[in-house]
């Protein structure tokens, strides 16, 4: 490996989410990005004129030259304008590719800004939209047009919860550990003032209680869309350590894409995270013992177990005795979404994959309060796109 | 992707629009077969149709008749529907089918109770046409059912 890890996370901002349909549409795309990215360098102590690269995902106002259209919207020139787009794992896959980025030369502080909050007559301009889609493609030519949509695969529900079911058909299926992922996350959550559903204790009873969506997935298993938005900046080591945040070294990377639709992958149960996690730690030069709390995305309680997993944490098909045995509340032995996870803290669209990099950040920061990991020194975040089909693994280190 | 309208005054439904490649699978279905794609350098059968092995990107794709029977390798009985057009359908029994000779595809099973549907069970097609005179689609139903039923009733 080449990557000689001196790249640092120096700072972050985060929008507490809100019900997205109570969210006021005020500001563009273009517009969140600028103010998110204030308030980044801001909380990183980097002036805005040392920005020299950006990554971006791809937004409604422009279908396409979505990295110029932020740099001329920020007035900056960059050395390195990066889109990127990995659905869910986006986030995780801007902070990568910016850490490589600066290893190589190209830049120095580069801002990784994901807004998340609705633009103004978004709300009109889809309307007429197959917004329901999810993150399927209804163009003619493209596959899931053909052989996904016809029958009703769509949004990511069904997706889903056909990978649950074939889990729980190889290995079994606990209803009350999936759950537990959700209740465990959701106590943390109320160690987080900006979570959704902070204040709204979660017990295993209710998630089996709650209203069956498609089998196994239960209303509480899922997901709840909010609006938000967070931006990131990474910089070179020593301009974070010149902030006033304790800087967050990025010490290992890695990735995994194979298939859009699950139906077509290898084995449903198997994903992409395994090369991705065991790149990152090889990188890293870390151990998977070694790490102090994890985030991991949680668009349903199933991304969890199946993560955990292949990843590495636990054997494949034990994922539900892992999660069972260990606690994995902030102040447990194995602290996992401490911000709530975005079942619990929300899921402000894509922005929701980088609500895990704020978890991580966070904590190795020693800034999260109430809901502190104790000594959290090492990290592992994962993202995970559209239908558990693209993996991203990111190995952090306080410095 | 063209939408008509489906049983039961159900919003528009999306139909499938077949391409220079995969006419031969939707011509298939039309006629009662399970055309699939096989590549005898990799011994391989293919879905969906593509213009090359995929994998090996090998140029000997061929078409071949399948013999349309599978197991179900996972599915999912919705109780909210996925969305608007399949609101009329629930509880909708979504399913991937793996066929006989390997490939894996995304279908819905019919003429099943949903408390019946086991993973592993042995499935055949049932070719549904479409009313509006879109191509049909290939649904499954229990192999161990009624034999007559070779035509779609939900």
């Amino acid at each position: 490996m080449a990557y000689a890890g001196s790249a640092a996370i120096a700072g972050f901002s985060e929008w507490k989410p809100e019900q997205r349909s109570r969210a006021e549409a005020r500001y563009f795309t273009t517009e969140q990005w600028a103010l998110l990215s204030r308030q980044a360098l801001d909380d990183a102590g980097i002036a805005p004129g040392l920005v020299d690269g950006i990554a971006t995902a791809g937004f409604p106002e422009t279908s396409m030259m979505a990295p110029a259209t932020v740099t001329e919207y920020l007035g900056i020139e960059v050395g390195f304008a990066e889109y990127v787009d990995l659905g869910g794992a986006t986030s995780a896959g801007m902070i990568w590719r910016a850490a490589a980025a600066i290893d190589l030369g190209l830049a120095n502080v580069v801002l990784c800004t994901v807004p998340g909050t609705p633009i103004p007559e978004l709300a009109s301009r889809t309307e007429g939209g197959r917004t329901y889609l999810g993150s399927l493609s209804d163009a003619v030519g493209s596959p899931q047009a053909e052989f996904e949509i016809p029958f009703g695969n769509v949004g990511q529900n069904a997706a889903y919860a056909l990978i649950a079911q074939r889990y729980g058909a190889t290995y079994g299926y606990d209803p009350a550990a999936l759950a537990k992922i959700a209740v465990d996350q959701r106590f943390s959550a109320q160690a987080n003032p900006a979570a959704i559903f902070c204040g709204k204790p979660l017990t295993v009873a209710d998630v089996l209680a709650s209203p069956m969506i498609a089998e196994p997935l239960h209303m509480l298993e899922i997901v709840m869309r909010c609006s938000g938005g967070a931006s990131v900046v990474v910089a070179r080591a020593d301009i974070a350590a010149s902030g006033p945040n304790r800087p967050v070294a990025i010490k290992g990377f890695g990735e995994g894409v194979a298939h859009r639709t699950p139906s077509y992958a290898r084995d449903m149960t198997v994903t992409t995270m395994g090369r991705a996690a065991d790149c990152a730690f090889r990188m890293a030069g870390l151990r998977r013992e070694e790490v102090d709390m994890v985030s991991v995305y949680d668009c349903y309680t199933i991304t969890v177990l199946l993560t955990l997993e292949d990843a590495g944490f636990c054997k494949k098909g034990e994922g539900q005795a892992f999660v069972t045995e260990h606690d994995l509340t902030y102040r447990g032995d194995f602290p996992c979404n401490t911000h709530g996870g975005q079942l619990s803290f929300g899921q402000p669209g894509i922005a929701g994959g980088m609500s895990h990099v704020c978890d991580a950040v966070r904590q190795l920061m020693g800034r999260a309060g109430a809901g502190q990991v104790q000594g959290a020194e090492v990290a592992f975040v994962a993202g995970t796109g559209g239908l558990m089909s693209e993996q991203v693994a990111l190995v952090l280190a306080a410095q | 992707m063209t939408a008509s309208t489906g049983t039961g005054g159900a919003a528009a439904k999306p139909e499938p629009t077949p391409t220079a490649t995969t006419r031969p699978f939707w011509n298939g279905l039309r006629d009662r077969k399970v055309m699939l794609q096989y590549s005898p350098s990799t011994d391989a059968w293919v879905f969906y149709p593509r213009v090359l092995a995929p994998g090996s990107l090998t140029d000997d794709l061929q078409w071949r008749e399948a013999s349309g029977a599978g197991h179900v390798y996972s599915y999912t009985v919705t109780r909210r529907p996925t969305a608007a057009p399949w609101a009329a359908d629930v509880p909708q029994i979504i399913a991937v089918v793996e066929l006989a000779e390997g490939p894996r595809l995304t279908t819905e099973l019919v003429n099943v109770s949903d408390d019946a549907v086991k993973v592993g069970m042995v499935v055949r097609p049932v070719f549904c046409d479409s009313k509006t005179g879109g191509p049909t689609l290939l649904r499954f139903e229990p192999a161990a059912g009624p034999a007559d039923s070779q035509e779609e009733r939900p």
